[in-house]
């Protein structure tokens, strides 16, 4: 099976241990990973602002760089949401439907492709999962509360296989954080009051760390952590489920 | 009532002045989710249901040529008369003549969200008609002199204590009383007097039965009811998209509608109006305002779905914390943002922004919207058409530079870390807008490419 | 005239195809002998009150019981409080309690169904103080489809559900029962009404 690991553009320039953790993951779980290495963002904070009519160049570059994989995987929900419901290229769309389909997010890929019942990894601490919208809505990688359906959660099964980790309950399981793209600065005070709220949850529920699939909901809470000069650390999944 | 004209984020900025009052609006909304969300739970086919509802208005949608024209046969044949109005300034004037003929000018109205749309308190007000909101929460921001702020609750934004100061300028109840059951039996006593002086009602339609001509009413006060029945003639407001076809159906909507919107199992009442007394007059006034235009579009004709529930507005992280006034329209929340820009584009470009896309509203939707995906398109219109900033624009022309090519990605990249590292304090003005309330992400020297080529070599695939 | 052809005249512009086709009703639930006792937990949990009895009688020795004998009672059901007599609607404004009887009750939402003929006077349900409903034992559906199959094509003027006595959660969401509408709500589910 080839598969290629794709980047989220502010993990590859601002968390790259991010990367380097789902690297690392899959390589241990017996997977043969390509880096295409002209890849660079799947164009999604310019088509939520309105702007998808300029993505083409940016889509391209992704067919370009992701042609020929048998699955795409990546450590962001919101990345693999966007590059599901939107990729098209007028110069192959053949390619661009077949990315389509076999994109994968990391936890989704380590249980449907995978199927993972057991890691190496420990991280004895209390964490709490922040379940990103995208993941969960859009890949339902977990049960959204508001439906009445069965509760299923790919992330916190994965986790529980994590030796001496500690899963907190949260007054609320999948309140956005407020991060939403350009959103956290266009609609400052609303982003800044929905990220410090959950992270309140979080921290009166007691998290030493808070996880989730997406970096850029993480890098919003931590920016709020780091402000309030928290003790609180935030962690991607890959990187504990590589510990 | 004077209009708003800052947009969402200025308005929504001005709410969060007062963390505190934040807190408590957001906890007392997510309140009302969480009962819904119990109540949801005690139908196992609560899916079903919501698909069921979400395809019977899909039908009638497809229909509704054909459905009006069937309920207005009904309707008539049953001794009512049905106006049609293609404007709010049409649909005000048609209430007004007949509250003219009626030879009245004083009404009592029970809670339409489409008479807000319409804006027709001021239309009557200015022609001399004086209107009494009998919904006990309409009442309340009646005399305050604003806007409803929600749809089921509309003075959900104001503390008892400050309902305890209108009512004791307004009702002269007791100065510093903010006892809910007191003010609530303060407001009986002072509108009964009302309902007993008033022979024009006007209520609006929760949902008009094609199939047998008849109009349905769900209140939890009987307010709707007894402004009715006490009065000569009934003025019921309807948008035309409140059409179902059969009477058969109120049993899949009203299984949903209180539970979505407040958690009960059904208000207490459900009131199935079909022909006026003899003697009594009974109109029906069918608004169009914008409905069959936005029927021919495939993106954004869902919304006419909607049976104004709220839960949408209940469940939205954003609404919850930057209120229904922060909207400037008279439907807020999820719904509102996509509904308005269909109205007037200029005025609500901003609401479709006014969103991370979290996708809750359309899971708790009961007709299955498809709230959060119209809220996306509605972004790549107003852009299209121009409701952007030069500045925005700039930005993401820009930004397409940087990440169409590789190598401009890789080098801007470089030299913003490189500038974060070395130079912070250039971040730290007031225009980064990140920077008030939050930490710039630490810059690593290498990008994950970097230590990609450095440990594993450029092999193979690239 | 000319907005009615207007927007008759869009809407046919509007109409595309295929057509989304009307979707089959389904039951999802069954009658159950637990219908009533689910029917009064949810209209007491509603902030009904809930008498179970044999007959009228039963009726009879609650309102000895609970109305001082000045108390204006209007009644549906002929043996019991005082007739309608006059059809103008404001003369009822003194009634302290009415009490009328329902087709049927529904259980998913503790709602009694009533037209024309049982509602008597339109505005009784609405203007009396109070509230009495009486409904037969055997007369109680598990949820609304039952009901509206029930109700059928009944050709009614005014038909309506009531479920409960008025009340409103306006301020600040602190639940008042008796809103505009009766103050307080008894249902009496008899064997027999007579």
């Amino acid at each position: 099976m080839k598969v290629a690991l794709f980047v989220p553009c502010y993990v590859d320039q601002f968390y790259p241990r991010v990367a380097i953790a789902s690297l690392e993951l899959l390589e241990k779980l017996g997977v043969d990973v390509a880096v295409p290495l002209n890849q660079t963002c799947c164009g999604q904070p310019m088509a939520n602002a309105g702007f998808e009519h300029l993505t083409g160049n940016c889509n391209d570059n992704f067919v370009r760089n992701f042609d020929g994989f048998d699955y795409i995987v990546s450590p962001s929900g919101s990345c693999v949401l966007h590059v599901k419901e939107h990729l098209h290229s007028a110069g192959d769309e053949s390619a661009a439907s077949h990315i389509r389909s076999t994109v994968y997010e990391l936890s989704e890929f380590l249980t449907d492709i995978l199927k993972v019942n057991e890691l190496p990894a420990s991280f004895p601490y209390k964490v709490g999962i922040h379940q990103s919208c995208h993941g969960q809505r859009g890949l339902k990688i977990s049960q959204m509360s508001e439906l009445v359906a069965p509760d299923f959660s790919k992330t916190k099964s994965l986790l529980k296989l994590v030796k001496g980790i500690e899963l907190i309950e949260l007054s609320r399981a999948d309140e956005c954080c407020g991060f939403g793209g350009t959103f956290c600065v266009s609609e400052e005070a609303v982003s800044v009051k929905m990220g410090k709220d959950r992270l309140t949850d979080h921290l009166t529920h007691g998290a030493e760390y808070i996880t989730g699939g997406d970096m850029s909901c993480l890098m919003h809470l931590e920016g709020l952590l780091r402000k309030q000069q928290s003790s609180v650390r935030v962690v991607h999944i890959a990187e504990i489920l590589n510990s | 009532m004077a209009k708003p004209t800052s947009d969402h984020p200025q308005l929504a900025e001005a709410f969060n002045a007062d963390e505190p009052r934040v807190d408590w609006h957001d906890k007392t909304l997510w309140f009302v989710r969480e009962k819904r969300d119990k109540a949801a739970r005690k139908v196992p086919e609560w899916e079903q249901l919501r698909e069921l509802a979400s395809s019977i208005k899909a039908h009638v949608l497809d229909n509704l040529r054909e459905y009006l024209l069937e309920f207005e046969k009904n309707a008539v044949a049953n001794g009512a008369t049905v106006h049609w109005a293609s404007t709010p300034e049409e649909h005000n004037r048609i209430v007004h003549d007949i509250i003219r003929s009626a030879g009245e000018s004083k009404i009592v109205k029970s809670k339409s969200m489409l008479t807000e749309e319409c804006h027709l308190n001021d239309y009557l007000e200015k022609n001399g008609v004086e209107v009494i909101d009998t919904d006990l929460g309409e009442r309340i921001v009646q005399l305050a002199n604003e806007a409803p702020s929600h749809i089921v609750l509309p003075c959900i934004h104001k503390k008892k204590e400050e309902i305890g100061e209108l009512f004791h300028k307004h009702l002269g109840t007791p100065e510093g009383n903010a006892d809910p059951v007191f003010l609530t039996t303060s407001a009986r006593l002072h509108l009964r007097q009302h309902f007993l002086g008033s022979r024009v009602a006007i209520t609006g339609v929760n949902f008009a039965v094609a199939e047998t001509g008849e109009i349905v009413v769900c209140t939890n006060e009987g307010n709707a009811d007894l402004g009715v029945q006490l009065a000569d003639v009934h003025i019921a407001c309807s948008g035309i998209e409140k059409i179902i076809p059969q009477r058969k159906h109120l049993g899949v909507f009203l299984r949903l509608l209180a539970r979505s919107a407040t958690g009960q199992p059904v208000t207490t009442y459900s009131t199935h109006f079909r022909k006026p007394l003899p003697g009594k007059q009974f109109h029906i006034v069918l608004l169009d305002n914008g409905r069959s235009e936005r029927l021919e579009s495939a993106d954004f004709r869902n919304a006419l779905k909607c049976i104004r529930c709220g839960a949408c507005m209940n469940t939205c992280p954003v609404y919850r914390r930057s209120g229904g006034h922060s909207y400037h329209t008279s439907i807020a929340g999820p719904i509102g943002s996509i509904l308005a820009p269909g109205l007037n584009m200029k005025e609500n470009a901003d609401l479709p922004f006014a969103s991370t896309l979290c996708g809750s509203c359309s899971n708790v939707c009961p007709v299955k919207i498809d709230i959060h995906t119209q809220l996306y398109k509605w972004r790549q219109v107003i852009v299209k058409e121009g409701y952007t900033t030069s500045a925005k624009k700039a930005g993401m022309t820009a930004m397409n530079t940087i990440l169409s090519y590789p190598a401009v990605f890789r080098s801007s990249g470089r030299a913003a870390r490189w500038f974060l590292r070395n130079l912070p304090s250039m971040f730290d003005h007031r225009a980064n807008v990140w920077a008030r309330n939050r930490e710039m992400p630490s810059a690593p020297a290498e990008s994950f490419r970097d230590w990609y080529i450095k440990n594993r070599g450029k092999n193979g695939k690239s | 005239m000319a907005s009615r052809e207007k927007i008759l005249g869009a809407l046919n512009n509007a109409a595309t195809a295929p057509k989304v086709p009307l979707p089959e009703m389904m039951k999802f639930n069954s009658p159950s002998p637990q219908d009533v006792e689910n029917f009064a937990e949810t209209l007491r949990a509603i902030g009904g009150t809930v008498v179970f009895g044999k007959t009228l009688a039963t009726v009879k020795e609650y309102i000895f019981q609970n109305y001082p004998q000045g108390a204006r009672i209007v009644s549906g059901i002929s043996t019991v409080g005082e007739a309608p007599l006059s059809s103008e609607p404001q003369s009822y404004e003194n009634v302290d309690l009415a009490i009328l009887r329902g087709e049927f009750g529904v259980a998913e939402n503790g709602a009694v169904w009533l037209k024309d003929e049982n509602i008597v006077l339109r505005v009784l349900p609405y203007i009396c103080q109070h509230l009495i409903m009486v409904v037969c034992k055997s007369d109680i559906v598990p949820d609304l489809h039952y009901a509206y199959d029930r109700v059928g094509d009944a050709s009614y003027g005014l038909g309506t559900f009531i479920a409960g006595p008025s009340k409103t959660a306006d301020i600040e969401q602190s639940l008042v029962l008796g809103a505009h509408g009766p103050r307080t709500m008894v249902l009496f589910i008899l064997d027999e009404i007579v």
